[in-house]
């Protein structure tokens, strides 16, 4: 089978990327989606808080999912469910399985992987302890009782206090089961501000700041959990430990992109984000493949991965269309001063048509910053910030005339300049 | 007194609010905002509430659901409690009425998902 455009995943990601390559003049688009309905990870993300940037107003998961699906439906753009794609080859050749067309390869002239996150653990943060029945990733928990109707737990400890732990916290606490604590190994949470306050300090939750799970106790099913305080090592301080009896863990101790196609089509990784490396247009090194929303980098907010993802769907259309350059030369953007990472990675040399938009994320928190862009030792762009945390993704939008300077210098770095 | 984080920016405010004889004192705000949220969280604190219901015969096996506007935060668990027991049967439509009157907070619950017959 030939398409043009393959778009892995039909959450937030792949449903804006497709809307965006249709309004370019795109019509041979497929979705592929493992799950039997669009919209991802929304589907179980009952709470409201969505959609504030893009609709100026309060959605749920499901509500704002279903603005978007409406869209791909009202362009006849097709999509296939329950269908899972096995592999990605360099030459963009797309297989996939499922149960009505078997097995599908599925060659494209271009493929964007919008499979977003999937959750780090307990493995990946060794806990010692039992194994015991009860302990969950929070976004397991969430499906659970969101989606199948059923209580992992009456009385629950969270370790990790990521936006979802919070939502859980209180969703838990809504469902009659008691929150004993959320444990957080950093002395700041990586939540968003509005979900300690209206998920934890509306039903009195206790939030332990830099303490961390050092034990799960409990044969069959969890007993108790201890908890320590740790040194500025991160380290526990043992003889300060304390015991709380639960019946449940729930884990909220970071997402990761799940790039295990992009693997497999050798297509370059940041070690920092786990994402693709990505230039101007979201395109990878590989050429004619391109990736947007959570897989690309773990985004706080939907509303910033559905105009990423427009952005990766309009690229895609004029890249098929033969409207982008490829393979020529690209410069680095380096980063400085706090600044993790900066997506995307890379911009091409040449004239810039448009501006561009650049995400990125800071390692601390840090007060008072102006967050700069520099071309040659030149600020050619920045803006001052009052508070900037590892929890809240940075954007600078560049002009055409900005993102000029930077296209065509030959040093470009993105950093943070505390005043 | 009472201390409150403000939710209306990443800076996170620490604030206190006190009650003084024309209305409220707050401090450790930065800007305009902080104090008029404080107020509002003093005066009239408001939540929209959300959970899901069990839907017999559709495609989804709960549906969610939403109060229509925010209500008062202290009848959040008087309004789940008015969840307990229902049961929808598909279709139901985004939109669809799930309880009418929630706690008697005039406001009513909504589903926030359409759920197909299957």
């Amino acid at each position: 089978m030939k398409r043009n455009l393959v778009i892995i995943g039909g959450g937030p990601a792949g449903l804006a990327a497709a809307i965006g390559a249709y309004d370019e003049g795109e019509r041979d688009i497929l979705i592929l989606e493992r799950e039997p309905n669009l919209g991802g990870i929304l589907n179980q993300c009952i709470h409201n808080g969505f959609g504030l940037h893009t609709f100026k107003e309060e959605l749920t998961g499901p509500e704002y999912a279903s603005r978007f699906i409406r869209e791909v439906k009202a362009r006849n753009i097709e999509y296939k469910l329950n269908t899972t794609v096995i592999k990605l080859s360099g030459e963009k050749r797309v297989t996939a399985v499922n149960e009505t067309d078997g097995l599908m390869n599925i060659d494209a002239r271009a493929v964007i992987l919008a499979c977003g996150c999937r959750e780090r653990p307990r493995g990946a943060i060794n806990i010692a302890g039992c194994r015991s029945a009860g302990i969950f990733s929070a976004g397991t928990a969430q499906k659970l009782v969101n989606m199948e109707g059923y209580m992992p737990g009456k009385e629950v400890v969270i370790l990790g206090s990521g936006d979802i732990g919070l939502i859980m916290a209180r969703r838990m606490t809504s469902e009659g089961a008691v929150v004993k604590a959320v444990v957080e190994l950093m002395p700041y949470s990586s939540g968003l501000n509005r979900n300690i306050v209206q998920c934890l300090n509306d039903f009195n939750i206790p939030l332990k700041f830099s303490h961390t799970v050092v034990d799960i106790k409990g044969n069959g099913r969890v007993k108790s959990v201890v908890i320590a305080p740790v040194d500025e090592k991160l380290n526990p301080i043992m003889d300060k430990a304390e015991e709380i009896s639960c019946d449940c863990l729930l884990l909220s101790v970071g997402l990761l992109p799940e790039n295990e196609l992009a693997k497999q089509a050798g297509i370059a990784l940041s070690p920092v984000t786990g994402g693709a490396e990505v230039d101007e247009n979201m395109m990878t090194l590989s050429d004619g493949v391109f990736e947007c929303g959570n897989v690309l980098h773990v985004h706080d907010l939907v509303d910033f991965v559905s105009e990423e993802s427009a952005h990766a769907g309009k690229c895609a259309a004029r890249y098929i269309a033969g409207k982008i350059e490829s393979g020529s030369e690209r410069i680095k953007i380096g980063t400085f001063g706090g600044v993790r990472y900066c997506v995307p990675e890379y911009v091409y040399r040449g004239k810039a048509s448009e501006g561009i938009g650049l995400k990125m994320r800071v390692n601390n928190v840090y007060r008072k910053v102006r967050i700069k862009v520099v071309a040659d030792g030149v600020e050619i762009a920045g803006k001052n910030k009052q508070i900037v945390t590892p929890g809240e993704m940075e954007t600078l939008s560049l002009t055409a005339e900005q993102a000029d300077k930077l296209k065509n210098a030959s040093d470009v770095s993105v950093g943070l300049e505390v005043k | 007194m009472r201390e409150m984080i403000c939710i209306c920016c990443p800076m996170g405010c620490r604030m206190t609010v006190e009650k003084t004889a024309d209305g409220y004192l707050v401090t450790g705000n930065t800007c305009p905002r902080g104090k008029a949220y404080a107020i509002d969280e003093m005066t009239a604190p408001k939540r929209m509430v959300t959970s899901s219901v069990p839907v017999d015969g559709g495609n989804f096996k709960m549906v969610s659901v939403k109060t229509a506007v925010s209500i008062p935060k202290e009848l959040i668990f008087k309004a789940l409690d008015s969840l307990k027991g229902v049961r929808m049967t598909a279709p139901v439509k985004e939109g669809d009425v799930v309880v009418k009157n929630t706690a008697g907070s005039g406001v009513d619950f909504i589903a926030t998902r359409n759920v197909d017959k299957c």
